[in-house]
């Protein structure tokens, strides 16, 4: 149970692939202008991710070093090929919008660097947890980056969800600011996705930073507090 | 030994790509006709947004027109795009006419306009653009309903020379802080105008023997 909890978190948190690994900055970057991008890449992301991990956790102990690769590469392919068609045939605008970036998610280093970093290393179970995991946490960060930028650019939230949900989803805009929100136009485009991106691996570190000092303080302070008892106790 | 392991390898890669070829080709059969469906379900939507239901009772998508390679120039096209034919009872009434405008911020705008009989405009929207994301997509309908200017206009409303954005003198809105854009897309709108007065004989004379005297 343990090494699962690890996993989620390593995946999630730790060791996230676009926080901390930096890996898919492409797609990161350049579709995350709005909630709706940016959820319907993360899921066909965290699609392609869960099947290949599953398929190369499956074939691993089948394929030798030297071909593994390739392998690897072309499993991928299919997938990212099959969501596209999918993509393609039950959310059509939004694979419109998306345009070039769901054959791209082949090239996202982050699906191959699991492949051959862990599914191709560890057990069926395990790998499909790690990929959701990897998976979820790209998404996040994706769906984090692309609200931040849309308020701040557009001064509204969750536009055009009826793309990927049907139209009963067209209500579900939010508009924050009021009718004369002019818009932060950076953030809306392409250096505003790295100012966020910035931005949240910067929080990401003051987190970590004050988890660990706490962490400390907390291993610290059982002595500290004993050793108040004591002195209490000696006073008293 | 080398020779062996080389036969192995590439009989257990040929087996991976047999296997994905399988399973993409699986999924393609799966999902042909709903993507097909999808297209032209979208293709109808854009078609139908600029084109009042009253003005027409067939196909659009079946009822095309290729345009010849010497007109196409006028258009700016350089594709195998096509005139949609409106007919109402079996009489022309309007036609959709695809056209590029090649001067916009980024790259090329690509539009269509649906123009009545009598030279008026029912509606112009834009197909695909890669212009800047705030400023100059606000010629999506999505975005802003700048867009619905065109309608109902026509070469002679407003007249020739105020065919144009304020900036230059002529009665169109251009953006805060974007002006090019909406200038390329009048402008290319105004020639597409200019092109319908000038060839639409070739769409209405067919099947309508008296049109040719009916001017707006």
């Amino acid at each position: 149970m343990n090494e699962y909890k690890e996993i989620s978190f390593n995946g999630l948190w730790k060791n996230n692939p676009a926080l901390v690994q930096l890996l898919g900055l492409c797609p990161l970057l350049a579709v995350s202008g709005s909630v709706v991008n940016a959820l319907g890449l993360g899921l066909a992301t965290l699609l392609v991710l869960v099947g290949s991990n599953i398929s190369v956790s499956l074939i691993r102990n089948a394929v030798s070093d030297a071909v593994k690769l390739p392998a690897f590469v072309m499993i991928i392919a299919s997938f990212t090929t099959c969501t596209e068609l999918l993509m393609q045939a039950f959310t059509y605008e939004l694979y419109q919008i998306l345009g070039i970036f769901i054959p791209l998610i082949v090239t996202n280093c982050a699906i191959l660097g699991r492949a051959d970093a862990f599914a191709c290393k560890n057990k069926l179970i395990p790998s499909i947890l790690d990929g959701f995991a990897m998976g979820l946490g790209f998404m996040l960060v994706l769906v984090a980056i692309g609200a931040i930028r849309e308020i701040l650019g557009t001064g509204i939230i969750f536009g055009n969800m009826h793309l990927l949900f049907g139209e009963a989803a067209r209500s579900w805009q939010i508009s924050l600011f009021g009718e004369n929100y002019k818009g932060f136009l950076i953030a809306i485009l392409p250096p505003g996705a790295f100012l966020v991106t910035g931005l949240l691996i910067a929080v990401k570190n003051i987190i970590d930073a004050h988890m660990k000092k706490r962490a400390a303080a907390k291993s610290k302070n059982p002595a500290t507090r004993s050793k108040r008892v004591r002195t209490t106790d000696n006073t008293a | 030994m080398l020779g062996q392991s080389i036969t192995k390898n590439s009989l257990i890669l040929g087996g991976f790509a047999v296997v994905t070829a399988g399973v993409l080709a699986f999924t393609f059969s799966l999902t042909a006709d709903k993507i097909a469906e999808e297209e032209k379900r979208a293709a109808t939507r854009a078609l139908s947004e600029i084109m009042p239901a009253h003005l027409y009772d067939n196909d659009l998508l079946s009822n095309t027109r290729e345009i010849p390679l010497e007109q196409q120039q006028l258009l700016g096209l350089e594709g195998d795009e096509k005139i949609y034919i409106a007919t109402l009872n079996g009489q022309t009434t309007a036609i959709i006419v695809p056209m590029i405008a090649h001067d916009g911020y980024s790259g090329a705008i690509k539009l269509i306009a649906g123009i009545q009989k009598n030279g008026q405009i029912t509606g112009v929207r834009v197909l695909s653009h890669r212009e800047t994301p705030g400023l100059g997509d606000k010629i999506d309908i999505n975005k802003n309903d700048w867009i619905t200017t065109f309608d109902g206009k026509s070469l002679t409303r407003p007249k020739s020379e105020r065919w144009a954005v304020k900036k230059d003198g002529g009665e169109f809105d251009q953006f805060t802080g974007a002006t090019i854009t909406p200038r390329a897309v009048v402008n290319r709108v105004k020639q597409t105008l200019t092109y319908f007065k000038k060839h639409r004989v070739q769409f209405f004379s067919q099947n309508d023997g008296n049109s040719s005297g009916q001017e707006n």
